[in-house]
Parts: C-alpha cells; sequence; structure tokens
C-alpha cells in the first residue's frame, strides 16, 4: 500500500510542480513530507492543519505541496530529492524515521532549508523541532493514575525510540505518584498507521485487564475499540479526537504545528533562516491539552490543570528527582531535573515499569 | 511474564475476527485467479468497500445494508478492471496496481465527511444455549454472521470448483482459455463475472474492517490486508481449505504476539512482530509440497483471435 500511495504522491508532487511557475512570478516553495494520510486524524491530521496555516496566513507568497504516507525508509529519501528536484526552498519532514534520509539529501542540496521533526541530527541546512509531547503525558499518567480501578494501563508503543520511552516515562512517573500499585502493560504495534493493528492491540490490553488505554500511534482505532469495550479510558493522541469525548476520550494532547511552520515560512522568504534546534512545549503553545471532559472527577481535573499551569510557566519539570531507572540506578537525585540532553537520547525505563525495551 | 494474563477463549474468539477480512479477500482472489486472471487489486477493491460499507451502514442503520454495499462497491471497482484487461487488453499486473492506487484515492475522496463517526453496530447471531456451553460457546458461538459467512463461503467455493459444471468451466478457462474458447465457452464474460465475484468479496473484506474489527472510518485503514490477501492465495496453492488455514494461521499468529507481548514475555518483539509473516509461510510452504501449479493461463491476456 505504501510504495502505492507514494506514487500517487509523487504524480502529485510532479503535477503540481510544474503548475508552479505559470503565474510570473517566483513563490516561495514548501514541501512536506508525511508519514500517514493526512486523513488519519491524528499526527499526520495536525501537521496537514499546520501547512494550511501556512497557505492561510502568507497566501501568494507561497505554495504548499505535501507527500502522504511515505514509507520511512529509501522511498522518504527520493521523496525528498524529487522536492527539492521540483524547487523546493524549504522541506519539512514530519517523522522520526526522515532523519537520515533527510541529511542525506541534505548534503546534496546545499541551498534546499530542510526541517525535521523530533530527530537529533542537525546541519547547516537542517533545523530539527519537536514538542514536549512527554509534558502533556506526565498529565495523562497522572489521570490515568486516578482513573484506573484495575490498576492496569494499557500502552500502545509504536517503535521503541527515545521519544516514545520519554512519553511511556513521563505517563508512568505520575501515574505511580498518584496510584502506588499502578503497572503499565506495553505492547509494541511497530507502525506508526495501521488502524486494524493498533484496535487488535487495544482489545487485546482490554482483554488483559486495562481499564486506562494510552497509545503513541496516530489513529483512532484504539478509541473505538475502547468505546466498544465501554468502561475504558483513553486520551487523544496528536490530535483533539474529540468525537470520542466525553468518554472514552477524556483529555488529549494536541500537537499545534502551524505557528512554527509560519514562522519558518517567514524567515526563508525574509531570507533570515538559520539551522536551530527547537523544543517547545506547553508554556510556548507548541503542546495543547485538549479539554478534560466530565467523565473526570472534579478535583481530578483541578490536579491536572494545576500541573498543566505549573509546567507552562516552568515551576513543575515532569522529570524531577528522586527517581531511578529501571535496574534500580541512580537517575536523577531529590530535586534534580532532566537536562535536555538526557531527555532527547532516553533508552531506558524509570523504576517500576515492568519488561523490556526492544533493542 | 504472566501468561495467565491471556484468556485463551478471548484470544481464539479474537483471531476468528481479525482473520475474517483476510479469508473475504483471499477466496475471491483465489476465484479470480482459478480463472486465469492475476487482479493485484485487491487492497483498492477493499478499501472501497470499506468505506461503500460503512457509509451505508452509517446513512441507512443497518450494517447489513453496508456490507451488501460493501459487495456492489468492490464488484463496480472490479468491472474497471474487467474492462481493461478483458475489453481493451491491458496487462493485467498493470491494471490491477492501477486499480489500487485509484480505490486508495477515490475512498479518500468518498470518505471525507465520515471521520470520526461511529458506525451502527451489528449484532451477535443469538445461539441461545449453545453460547453458554463452557470453551466451544465464546469461540464459537459469540460471533456476527459476516464470520459465519466467511467460512460458509470458502466450503461454497471450494464444492463448486470440485464438483460442479461451473467449477469445471471456472477451471478450464483458466488453464487454457484456447481450449477452452474452442470448446465454445464465452472466455471473457466467465472472466469478468470471475473478476465482479473477486471484487465484490473484497469490497465485504474491506468493510469488515471498517463496520467491525475496528469499527470506523479512516483513510488507508486496510493497510496491506490486500496485499497479504495475495499472497495468501499463492502460499495456499490455490486451494480454499489452505487458504482458511493460512488466514487463521496469520491472524492467530498476530493476536498471539500482541497477547505475549502484554503478558511481558521475554522473547525480543522484533522476532514477536514478524512471526505471523514467517510461520505462515514456512507452514504453508511445507503444505504446498504437492506440486500444485498455478492455473495455466494465470495473468495471460486472451483474444479469440490468437
Amino acid at each position: 500500500m505504501n510504495f502505492t500511495k507514494l506514487l500517487t504522491g509523487a504524480a502529485l508532487v510532479v503535477g503540481m510542480a510544474t503548475s508552479a511557475f505559470a503565474d510570473g512570478h517566483e513563490k516561495t516553495k514548501v514541501g512536506f513530507v508525511y508519514v500517514g494520510p493526512v486523513g488519519d486524524g491524528g499526527w499526520t491530521y495536525e501537521h496537514n492543519k499546520g501547512r494550511l496555516m501556512v497557505e492561510e496566513q502568507l497566501g501568494d507568497a507561497v505554495e504548499t505541496v505535501f507527500v502522504e504516507s511515505v514509507p520511512e525508509g529509501p522511498d522518504a529519501e527520493r521523496v525528498m530529492t524529487q522536492m527539492a528536484l521540483d524547487g523546493a526552498d524549504l522541506i519539512f519532514t514530519t517523522s522520526f524515521g526522515y532523519m537520515d534520509p533527510t541529511i542525506n539529501v541534505a548534503q546534496k542540496f546545499p541551498n534546499v532549508k530542510f526541517e525535521h521533526a523530533t530527530g537529533y541530527k542537525r546541519a547547516d541546512n537542517v533545523s530539527t523541532y519537536s514538542a514536549r509531547f512527554y509534558e502533556g503525558r506526565a498529565i495523562q499518567g497522572h489521570i490515568a493514575g486516578k482513573m484506573t480501578k484495575s490498576n492496569i494501563v494499557g500502552y500502545i508503543g509504536s517503535y521503541p525510540i527515545p521519544e516514545v520511552i520519554r512519553g511511556i516515562n513521563a505517563a508512568f512517573i505520575h501515574a505511580r505518584k498518584v496510584n502506588p500499585d499502578v503497572q503499565f502493560k506495553i505492547v509494541w504495534a511497530y507502525t506508526w498507521f495501521d488502524p486494524a493493528k493498533e484496535a487488535d492491540a487495544a482489545k487485546v490490553l482490554i482483554e488483559q485487564g486495562a481499564d486506562v488505554v494510552l497509545q503513541h500511534t496516530d489513529s483512532t482505532a484504539p478509541q473505538a475499540a475502547a468505546q466498544e469495550a465501554g468502561n475504558v479510558v483513553t486520551f487523544g493522541q496528536a490530535s483533539d479526537m474529540a468525537q470520542y469525548g466525553p468518554f472514552p476520550r477524556v483529555s488529549s494532547i494536541i500537537d499545534e504545528w502551524g505557528p512554527y511552520y509560519v514562522a519558518r515560512t517567514q524567515a526563508v522568504i525574509d531570507g533570515t533562516w538559520e539551522s536551530t534546534d527547537t523544543w517547545d512545549g506547553i508554556g510556548a503553545g507548541m503542546v495543547g491539552i485538549g479539554e478534560i471532559s466530565d467523565a473526570v472527577p472534579a478535583d481530578v481535573k483541578e490536579e491536572a490543570l494545576a500541573m498543566k499551569a505549573a509546567i507552562a510557566d516552568g515551576s513543575y519539570h515532569p522529570f524531577t528527582g528522586p527517581l531511578k531507572k529501571q535496574d534500580g540506578s541512580e537517575f536523577l537525585a531529590e530535586g534534580e531535573t532532566a537536562d535536555d540532553g538526557t531527555l532527547a537520547g532516553m533508552n531506558f525505563y524509570v523504576e517500576g515499569i515492568e519488561g523490556d525495551i526492544p533493542q | 511474564m504472566d501468561l495467565s494474563a491471556i484468556n485463551p477463549v478471548l484470544f481464539v474468539a479474537g483471531f476468528l475476527v481479525a482473520a475474517t477480512p483476510l479469508i473475504f479477500a483471499a477466496v475471491g482472489e483465489l476465484v479470480v485467479e482459478k480463472t486465469g486472471v492475476l487482479n493485484l487489486g485487491v487492497e483498492g477493491m477493499m478499501i472501497i468497500g470499506a468505506i461503500c460499507g460503512f457509509s451505508v451502514a452509517v446513512e441507512t442503520g443497518s450494517p447489513l445494508a453496508g456490507f451488501a454495499a460493501a459487495a456492489l462497491g468492490g464488484a463496480m471497482l472490479s468491472l474497471l478492471f474487467a474492462f481493461l484487461t478483458q475489453v481493451t487488453l491491458a496487462n493485467q499486473v498493470a491494471s490491477g496496481l492501477a486499480l489500487t492506487l485509484f480505490g486508495l484515492g477515490f475512498s479518500a475522496l468518498l470518505g471525507q465527511s465520515y471521520v470520526g463517526i461511529k458506525p451502527p453496530r451489528l449484532g451477535d447471531i443469538d445461539f441461545g444455549p449453545l453460547a453458554d456451553i463452557p470453551v466451544i460457546g465464546p469461540i464459537l458461538f459469540t460471533h456476527d454472521i459476516i464470520l459465519y459467512l466467511g467460512i460458509a463461503l470458502v466450503a461454497a467455493v471450494w464444492a463448486v470448483l470440485k464438483f460442479t459444471r461451473t467449477g469445471m468451466i471456472l477451471r478450464a478457462v483458466g488453464e487454457n482459455h484456447d481450449a477452452a474458447h474452442a470448446l465454445g465457452f464465452k472466455v471473457k464474460r466467465i472472466r469478468t463475472l470471475a473478476i465482479m465475484f473477486g471484487g465484490a468479496c473484497a469490497g465485504i473484506g474491506g468493510a469488515y474492517i471498517s463496520l467491525i474489527r475496528v469499527p470506523q472510518w479512516t483513510e488507508g485503514m486496510t493497510a496491506g490486508i490486500g496485499w497479504i490477501a495475495l499472497a495468501l492465495v499463492v502460499f495456499a496453492s490455490w486451494k480454499p481449505w489452505r487458504l482458511l488455514l493460512g488466514a487463521y494461521l496469520f491472524g492467530g499468529i498476530t493476536q498471539l504476539q500482541l497477547n505475549l507481548q502484554g503478558a511481558g514475555v521475554a522473547i525480543p518483539v522484533e522476532y514477536l512482530a514478524m512471526s505471523p509473516y514467517l510461520v505462515t509461510i514456512v507452514v504453508l510452504v511445507i503444505l504446498s509440497r504437492d506440486k500444485s501449479a498455478a492455473p495455466g493461463s494465470l495473468g495471460r491476456i486472451f483474444h479469440a483471435s490468437s
């Protein structure tokens, strides 16, 4: 499927590219490479909303193109190369697995600016940007710990990369804080987007006793499975997923890419673009918390909102010691907070989580 | 590790559901290939079936109407393939790929206003006291009618191909279309009907994903199941019962690996993740040592003059 969708996408890019110069003046051309379909209702949907905001706010000055459902591998490199050849000035590559392809293509096109989401490799013409989703996951963990009655929280992981592990840890730490008996059951789906598989994973977790399911995959299938089960709590992932509220979806983490995309595109137009590393969270508005529904008890909702406010103004950091790693060794001392380097490369579970991270 | 967390009854009941879309899509394709036509558009027909079934079920409130619409949608889309390959004599491989591309795009277009809607639920059949039998009851007698229809369809396809005159004609057309033509059979008409049957089956398979297994509409939600169905037909050496076995094996191990992960089994997850593909292929390769070959005319263009 991916290959065929890629062909459609590539054909689309070529088609759009040929019409680009028809109206005389040269527009700044911005390309987007998406890992899922724009209609996934989650991750890619939000990136595409950001793209639409660029079109809306910068109007005639820009032209945007996108290719959806691009697999994270050699195909990604071909899509980026094609975009660069078609005259893109700025290319946003929006998935962790595009990191090396982005760097490779950027070397070949020094005059094209690249922006890679959630990666850590930069170059003179490659910026990185990501959002501090773990801040939102800490709040979800708090709600999850309070809401679970079976004390089993299911977690659907996509790939065992630092981003996802950080989210598991953040959610677990805060669930344990309010509920010392809580356990996490983690299932790796090895996909960002596969509704049938995500639904299966959610069903398996529910069958094994989970009454709260957290997900780090992009579709709304787990919400549908939870709704079917009737008494399972879920959270919107990447997008609000409000259609599943007020229950099972009781809150959500929302990605807000639009303002960043507009600012970076404007920088290219103005000629002020520089390679930067952006990592913003709730405070800067890059991570939003979807409305906490009335299915959550009022006091829990209040605590969650208080945590959100404390994270936003910087008075609370979700990774604050004392914390130990899974093997019992020291991670953070009393009152110490994790630095960004540790967070960015996080490859261990905190104490209390069972199971191993797939290596 | 806590294997007691896995409930074997729920596990088996779960994989019967997971295998059903695969069964429909694969058994339809099996009939198509038996008549000598290779339609690589299964994924496209499935996704069209998924959205046709979903939208009609939502609009009418009747899941069964949805499944009927899915069959119709899949069959209509397959007519496009039939036109390309049987009338204009286009290459079957290219036409099939084009059908998948078209189906994925067209379904995304049709489905724009159906994102995030909950479909009406198709209830399970009420078997009365049968469902109360320990173990067997919950596994065998707590499903919806479409699941049983899938198994019945495999049996029917097997019986028709093996015992009836219709089946013999279908096979003759697939083995040697020139000979079948010389005997007076309408090769193109038979193939077109088979293609439509395959499309209808794939459509139902797609709707089973959007209406029962997930259930919701999301773009691209078949996520490669159509391709697995295509592979399954080959590995099952064009035999219906083997195909059923392969589908259950694939569905079963997919579910099993998720269950094992949830139970914290210390096998590296990567091995678990690839196990459904590996085990299914290995078992079917072993089974297919009887040298059953593909239909003789598979993938070849037929023209009465040649």
